[in-house]
């Protein structure tokens, strides 16, 4: 299979790669997948207001996953909570010409961005009730 | 492709002999004046031509006979592993239908003796798929076991292609000589380095593949018993008659030829290969384990294909670290179809962990694989591996204690 330029840039020199505390409060962190079905992203943002000033990955997963989440958070720093949770997976198959196999890598993406957002702002939620 | 001029061998480094060998140069020369000088159809009696292709296809038969210690007589030339099998399964089955319907068989055939069983289940067939345990081996007395009154097969494969495992045929076919009872054996890998001896390992069926032991692809071959007792066939095709009607078609003779000096050739190197591969693959997983943690060899330990590592690196998907080593030349562990993406029967079989199954890199060195090349392979599976352990979420959660088996994994 041939793998495009850019996916293959991804994997080799992955952007973001790392972690952050899971306990900052101005991170959120989204895990999805399973080791069984051979796919597991970790992907956290920082944010300051409402804009992701931050993103960080690991990708337990084939070329096209760990590409897929590499760009996701290139994609999603710089951009407000609602811009990061409006991308859409195609967009991600499309820069990647990620191949019909590779597609559920895109959706894990996609999720791995809804749900770090959904982490962070059940945290803040959970924050201001406190408060 | 780049670093080829610096290297003092070939790049990407062939590791997967398991899939298909390089034909060796020999059996090449031997072939080409099959093609465009001595090419007959080895069934012209009338004339030079026919009769060239005749005598060198009646010396591959005995090249190929004396490999497996049987008479040239019970060799059919077939296209290769997956139609001898073929042939052998759904051939003794349709025979004997009327002396029984039950065949024995294991839970870890490859595809083209496991599909034939499921296939002859919906002629109404009964199968038996004898579980194995965890390093992938049946034992004779589940054989034994297995075996009933209707029983008329035995079916079971030689050296794993997926593990390596070797199953025990001597004694297997030791139990089927007692019952009675037919025993094919696919030994379409382990021919290269394995001895096999049909008479005393009790086999009546067995299956080759030439492109598995430096020969040509498409070319296989298919011994059928023909004395105590004499196995008979149904043919899966008509036509002109050859191959005692076992096995209709114009004979490949460039290929029989190939087939039969890679035999020749087998013969005369598989017990210096045996020691050279197996030491070989120690050196590659002694590299691997002494400077890895979490790794973990599939298949049996020592009864095993001397050149064939199968080994999860746990924590790390199997797809990716192929792609971090694109100088190696390997297979995915679980041989799991890119097209399903689903772990593959044999590894499951064995009990392999769904997330280990995903992690399994298989590597199988062979006859010109070269020291040089092993610790090449080490280095470079090595260094990817590092990277990826680093990107991977799931080792970062190991480190920090996390079981992983305690985690609720979110996916559809």
């Amino acid at each position: 299979m041939a793998y495009s330029d850019k996916l293959i840039d991804h994997f080799n020199n992955p952007r973001n790669l790392g972690s952050m505390d899971k306990g900052d409060e101005t991170v959120g962190t989204g895990i999805v997948g399973a080791p069984e079905c051979g796919d597991v992203m970790k992907l956290q943002i920082k944010v300051e207001g409402d804009k992701i000033v931050d993103a960080k990955f690991k990708t337990f997963g084939c070329g096209s996953a760990i590409a897929s989440s590499s760009l996701a958070t290139e994609w999603v720093k710089g951009r407000t909570l609602d811009e990061a949770y409006s991308i859409k997976n195609t967009e991600i198959v499309e820069e990647l010409a990620l191949p019909p196999v590779k597609i559920h890598c895109s959706v894990l993406a996609e999720e791995a961005i809804k749900s770090a957002i959904e982490d962070f702002q059940s945290k803040k939620n959970a924050a201001a009730a406190e408060g | 492709m780049s670093i080829a001029n610096e290297l003092p061998f070939q790049t990407p480094v062939y590791l997967d002999n398991s899939s298909t060998t390089r034909c060796d140069p020999r059996v090449v020369e031997e072939m080409l004046p099959y093609f465009s000088d001595t090419y007959g159809n080895a069934h012209s009696r009338s004339h030079a031509y026919g009769w060239g292709a005749e005598k060198a296809v009646d010396l591959a038969r005995e090249r190929v006979a004396s490999l497996v210690n049987c008479k040239p007589s019970e060799i059919i030339f077939t296209s290769g592993g997956t139609e001898s099998c073929n042939l052998a399964i759904f051939g003794a089955a349709r025979m004997y239908a009327e002396k029984g319907k039950h065949i024995v068989t294991t839970a870890v055939e490859h595809r083209s003796c496991m599909d034939p069983c499921r296939a002859l289940e919906r002629e109404g067939f009964e199968v038996t798929y004898l579980p194995v345990d965890t390093n992938g081996l049946v034992t004779a007395e589940q054989v034994a076991g297995a075996i009933r009154e209707d029983t008329i097969l035995v079916s079971v494969i030689f050296g794993n292609n997926e593990v390596g495992t070797i199953m025990p045929a001597k004694e297997i076919g030791a139990v089927c000589k007692d019952k009675g009872v037919i025993f094919h054996l696919d030994a379409c890998l382990g021919l290269d380095t394995e001895t096999l001896d049909v008479d005393a390992d009790g086999i009546d069926l067995l299956s080759m593949s030439g492109h598995k032991m430096y020969g040509p692809q498409g070319i296989g071959a298919l011994y059928v018993r023909r004395r105590r007792p004499r196995v008979r066939l149904r043919a899966l095709n008509l036509g002109g008659g050859q191959e005692r009607g076992f096995r209709h078609g114009t004979l490949n003779v460039p290929g029989i030829v190939g087939m039969g000096k890679a035999a020749e050739i087998c013969k005369e190197t598989r017990d210096a290969e045996k020691v050279r591969q197996t030491a070989l693959s120690k050196r590659l997983k002694d590299a691997f384990f002494a400077q890895m943690d979490h790794l973990y060899l599939n298949g049996h330990p020592t009864q095993r294909l001397p050149g064939l590592l199968n080994i999860s690196f746990n924590y790390i998907e199997g797809e990716s670290l192929m792609m971090g080593m694109s100088t190696l030349a390997v297979s995915s562990g679980s041989a799991c179809t890119s097209a399903t993406l689903e772990p593959s029967h044999v590894m499951r079989a064995l009990g392999v962990g769904e997330d280990l199954v995903h992690t399994s890199i298989r590597f199988s060195l062979g006859r010109f694989t070269t020291e040089a090349e092993v610790d090449f392979a080490a280095k470079e599976c090595l260094a990817a591996a590092h990277k990826l352990r680093e990107m991977s979420p799931l080792y970062e959660m190991v480190k920090e204690g996390i079981d992983l088996n305690t985690i609720e994994w979110k996916h559809d």
